[in-house]
């Protein structure tokens, strides 16, 4: 396939990308769509969040960055699976799949790794793919399969009216837990990264440039991408993420990381991270430390432990937050190997449905 | 033994100046016994493959424990393997054996009492230590306290006889000591006359990286053959000659080997690559195992991370025009029933094998059971009906996957294949059938490319008038989009919706889709050869072997019967209600509780009578007649002899 008509490549095979049975259906490359609009990828679905849900915000950056990437409608595909982000595929006017709770990543892979050719996306939520989904997810960030995973965290249960969930804050008082959840909550960027993800980002939905930034990247990036989207769920955990909104404490609470640049943050610049005596990271004024020693962010280190480590600055109640892509590094994708084992065998041996039936030992009986 | 009509032929001289009698036989049943490490698998299965090259009929039931190696010598580690073998086609691996070699005292403890009087008993005589003795609880030795005078017991020292002719081999006593399988084989061979070429190439192939071991094992095999020929201990061997057969290319094939070439088969036939998503679980994962060989036919396997993300990987590659299939077993297809579910109310093709085994929970991992038929029917939350259907044979497994495959092409759904642990583990010989003999699937598919909506629009509900089956629009198809998921659809558009007539409509409509599929299957496949049978005998799925042996003594004995096998069992074969209709009764084996006799009694409302075991291991052909017969005579009321051949097939 060419990539002329496309801004990136998006890391198809060069060989066998697709068998001759789908290509055959499949709309060719000259035949597609070019130079599309923000308003091509909406559907004619009425939008049925509650009114000032965070997951409005973040269906309109996505819709409006979409035709920068240059893919086309029909090759986009976005599985979700049960809560109230996972309403996403209805509105895009894309392939998509409203599967069941949990099950997206699964289903994403199988999509994934037999149509190299597609862009192939999953929208979830905490108790999505964190709760019920946890092994999917960790899986498929560990085999590294193309697709981008977009992780809603509005740090409840929204669609089934507000337990708490696997993000919730210790303590959290819910329908669920009148006297506070007593559960500690993941903190999903440690959770990918300690599950080999290749590619992990966090944003805030309503951060239109920031988001759509890590997006960006995300869509970029071969293999499995994990952005995390804090989202605001206005009915049940209002106000959940005002500390990193909230302009005076949003900048001195959140790190905002960006590749090659020292990460100093806060009013002024007065904080910074440095190295800690045990190989982890810590908070310093910047005033207090040699500029040499003020870490520069390297989101492409193959070692994740620096990574890890900026994940766990922050605590549950969101203080010095980093934001923006913590690690994006290159492994080759579960996809593209698989593809390539298939080109191997069939190099090697053949497709003779004749010879495997008859197998290595038969005999014949003569009439 | 089981010789309708030996005749003992003119001895033939062997080297050493014996003179041995042959004895022909139509038809023997060998069971070998011994530790799971003793290799009793390997040896049946070569025995299998030279009997196989010979040209008998044959059938086999591997029956192993199901941990990897329980402790050495104990009951629960005996492994055997029974062949049953004849020069007229049989049906079954036989009730009981004629002979049973057992390796040591756990394996006759475990098997004699299946073993009939008279019997022929080979023994490892080395084994039979006072350590092993005491292991399963011999106080004495059963070799010479005259508890064994029943049988025709030959005690040979299997081991150290391996380890004299192993002497120069340069192995030490434990790795020379493993080939003692090869010998005790050696021996059968010459027994029953079975070509050896073949497991000579085979060892050579198999050790082909330690060429000493090959040697050793070769030895010990010429070894085994040689002592039979000489020794006084085997005065007579026996000939079986070959079946006849219809002329052709024939091979022996086991249940899931024939599954997974089934599939490669549909998948080539139909023009789609094939994905795979499965998880490890016994008896089912050869099946993950042999299509992961086959990648130069484009198939995709997929070692997913469970159970749900195989079956949910294989629905998102079906979205993505793949025949997607899983495979799974016992508790594996109860963690894919809301993944069904999804592949139901999505209307995507996939083939969902479940390889049964004894249940509930763990269960019985390595036995047999075919109890999970009423969950393949209903086990989905809501109206969730789906196409199942059932091989009969090991071979039979072959072509039940390409109708498998059929159907969820055809009709958009996810179909249940039920196999189950005695089909996939038993053998059979198996006409090869050439590739392009088989159906042409490309017919199915038939991936939408344009709108068909009166408005230009992609409307992906909207049905085929015949098939009710609804158009599949791949992604990469410009025009096409469209969002489908587990939400109830409005009819046509797809979009949701919670109108109640609609979900009305909706539900009887896959109800519908899926009792439409009658149309495209022949009508019930009825065996009743004079067509005067009062007596039907109804079954499904891997029972066929034993009712078809037990129906066949039954009419030895000069009572009718007929024989009805179903293949589809949701829907049922239009006719069915007909058919059951012509008999006065209808009885209904099956190796669960009764759950066929169930649908059928609350569909027709037929009487049917259920004979049901759960033992983990197929029916036993006399058993099964001996019911038959009660039934008939019951019923005529005028008793007859019990089948005069006694039990021949
Ligand atoms: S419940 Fe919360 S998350 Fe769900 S749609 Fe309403 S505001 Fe959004």
């Amino acid at each position: 396939m060419s990539t002329t008509e496309h801004v990136h490549d998006l890391g198809m095979p060069a060989s066998n990308p697709i068998d001759a049975a789908i290509a055959a259906s499949v709309t060719t490359q000259g035949e597609k769509q070019t130079a599309l609009k923000a308003k091509d990828f909406k559907t004619d679905q009425e939008v049925r969040w509650c009114p000032g849900c965070g997951d409005y915000v973040i269906l309109n950056a996505v819709q409006s960055f979409l035709p920068s990437l240059g893919i086309a409608r029909e090759d986009m595909v976005i599985v979700s699976g049960i809560g109230c982000s996972s309403r996403f595929p209805y509105y895009m006017n894309t392939y998509g799949m409203h599967s069941i709770h949990g099950r997206a990543p699964a289903i994403a892979t199988g999509l994934g790794v037999s149509r190299p050719d597609l862009s192939v996306w999953v929208v979830t939520g905490d108790g999505d793919s964190l709760s019920i989904g946890g092994n999917h997810l960790i899986h498929a960030l560990r085999r590294n399969v193309n697709i981008t995973i977009l992780l809603f965290n509005n740090r409840i249960y929204g669609l089934t009216k507000g337990q708490y969930s696997p993000t919730s804050e210790v303590g959290k008082v819910t329908k669920s837990t009148p006297m506070g959840s007593l559960d500690h909550p993941f903190n999903p960027v440690s959770l990918a990264i300690g599950a080999e993800a290749t590619f992990v980002g966090r944003a805030m939905d309503s951060d239109r440039k920031g988001l759509t930034d890590v997006l960006r990247q995300a869509a970029e990036h071969q293999g499995t991408a994990l952005v995390e989207i804090y989202q605001n769920c206005n009915i049940f955990n209002d106000g959940a993420f005002d500390l990193l909104k909230d302009p005076t404490t949003g900048t001195q609470w959140s790190i905002p990381l960006v590749h090659g640049e020292p990460l100093v943050f806060g009013p002024d610049g007065a904080a910074c991270v440095v190295r800690d005596e045990f190989g982890g990271l810590r908070i310093a004024e910047t005033n207090q430390v040699d500029a040499s020693q003020i870490v520069v962010h390297d989101a492409h280190r193959e070692d994740s432990s620096y990574a890890y480590a900026l994940s766990r600055l922050s605590s549950q109640d969101l203080r010095y937050t980093p934001m923006g892509v913590f690690r994006s590094v290159q492994k080759p994708t579960y996809d593209r190997m698989m593809a390539e084992q298939l080109d191997v065998a069939a190099a090697q041996g053949s497709d003779d449905l004749d010879a495997i039936l008859g197998g290595s030992d038969t005999w014949t009986v003569s009439a | 033994m089981t010789a309708t009509d030996p005749a003992v032929s003119a001895g033939s001289s062997a080297p050493g100046g014996l003179v041995k009698s042959v004895v022909e036989l139509d038809r023997v049943v060998i069971r070998l016994a011994g530790d799971s490490g003793d290799g009793m698998q390997l040896t049946g299965n070569r025995f299998t493959s030279e009997t196989a090259s010979f040209g008998n009929d044959l059938s086999t039931l591997p029956n192993f424990p199901a941990e990897i190696r329980a402790p050495t010598g104990t009951l629960p580690g005996v492994s055997s393997f029974q062949l049953h073998f004849a020069d007229h086609d049989i049906m079954t691996p036989g009730d009981a054996p004629d002979v049973l070699v057992a390796m040591n005292p756990a394996a006759l403890k475990a098997n004699l009492a299946d073993l009939p009087g008279g019997g022929l008993l080979i023994l490892d005589s080395d084994e039979f230590t006072p350590r092993n003795l005491a292991k399963v609880g011999y106080a004495v030795n059963p070799i010479e306290d005259g508890s064994l005078e029943g049988w025709q017991t030959v005690s040979v020292p299997l081991t150290s006889m391996t380890l004299d002719a192993l002497a120069d081999s340069g192995l030490g006593k434990k790795e020379a000591e493993r080939s003692k399988n090869m010998f005790t084989l050696g021996l059968l061979s010459w027994m029953y006359h079975r070509p050896t070429e073949g497991t000579v190439r085979f060892l050579e192939r198999q050790f082909r990286r330690k060429p000493e071991i090959a040697a050793a094992n070769i030895a010990a095999f010429r070894a085994g053959y040689n002592y039979g020929e000489t020794t006084e201990a085997f005065a007579v061997s026996y000939e079986i000659k070959p079946a006849p057969m219809a002329p052709g290319k024939y091979r022996n094939i086991s249940g899931n080997q024939a599954l997974s070439l089934g599939l490669v088969a549909a998948a080539k036939r139909s023009g789609l690559p094939m994905f795979l998503g499965a998880y490890p679980i016994t008896p089912a994962s050869d099946i993950l195992h042999e299509l992961s060989k086959h990648k130069a036919f484009g198939i995709r396997t997929f070692q997913a991370e469970d159970e749900i993300a195989g079956i949910a990987s294989a629905i998102g590659a079906s979205f993505g025009g793949a025949l997607g299939v899983t495979t799974t077993s016992g508790p594996g297809i109860s963690l894919k029933s809301e993944a069904l579910a999804l592949a139901i109310m999505t209307e995507l093709p996939l083939v969902v094998i479940d390889v049964q085994r004894g249940g509930p929970s763990t269960g019985l991992p390595t036995k047999t059971e075919q109890s999970d038929l009423l969950q393949a029917m209903f086990g989905r939350n809501g109206e969730a009906p789906l196409p199942v259907i059932a091989p009969r044979s090991p071979g039979d497994c072959f072509d039940a996957a390409i109708e498998a495959t059929r159907i969820a092409l055809t009709y958009r759904t996810p179909v249940i294949l039920l196999s189950d642990g005695y089909l996939a583990n038993g053998s059979e010989p198996w006409a090869v059938p050439a590739a392009d003999s088989l159906p042409d699937l490309t017919g199915a598919v038939d991936f939408a490319t344009e709108p068909n909506g009166e408005d230009g629009e992609f409307l992906p509900y909207l049905r085929d008038p015949e098939t009710l089956a609804r158009p599949w629009a791949i992604p990469g198809t410009a025009g096409m989009q469209h969002r489908i998921g587990g939400l109830e659809k409005a009819d046509k558009t797809g979009n949701i919706s919670y109108d109640p007539e609609n979900h009305d409509f909706m539900t009887r409509t896959r109800q519908a889709k899926i009792d439409g599929i009658a149309a495209s299957i022949g009508p019930t496949d009825v065996d009743d050869p004079d067509g005067d049978a009062t007596v039907a005998v109804i079954g499904w799925g891997s029972t066929y072997g034993p009712i078809g042996a037990g129906v066949r003594r039954v009419r030895r004995s000069g009572r009718k019967v007929a024989q009805i096998h179903l293949r589809h069992i949701n829907p049922f074969p239009a006719d069915l209600g007909e058919v059951l209709g012509r008999y006065e009764r209808v009885v209904c084996p099956e190796m669960n509780l009764g759950q066929l006799a169930m649908l059928l009694r609350a569909k027709y409302l037929v009487d049917v009578q259920s004979h049901t075991q759960v033992r983990g291991l197929p029916f036993r052909a006399a058993e099964l007649a001996a019911v038959i017969q009660d039934v008939i005579d019951s019923t005529s009321g005028a008793p007859l002899a019990a089948d005069p051949t006694g039990g021949g097939e």
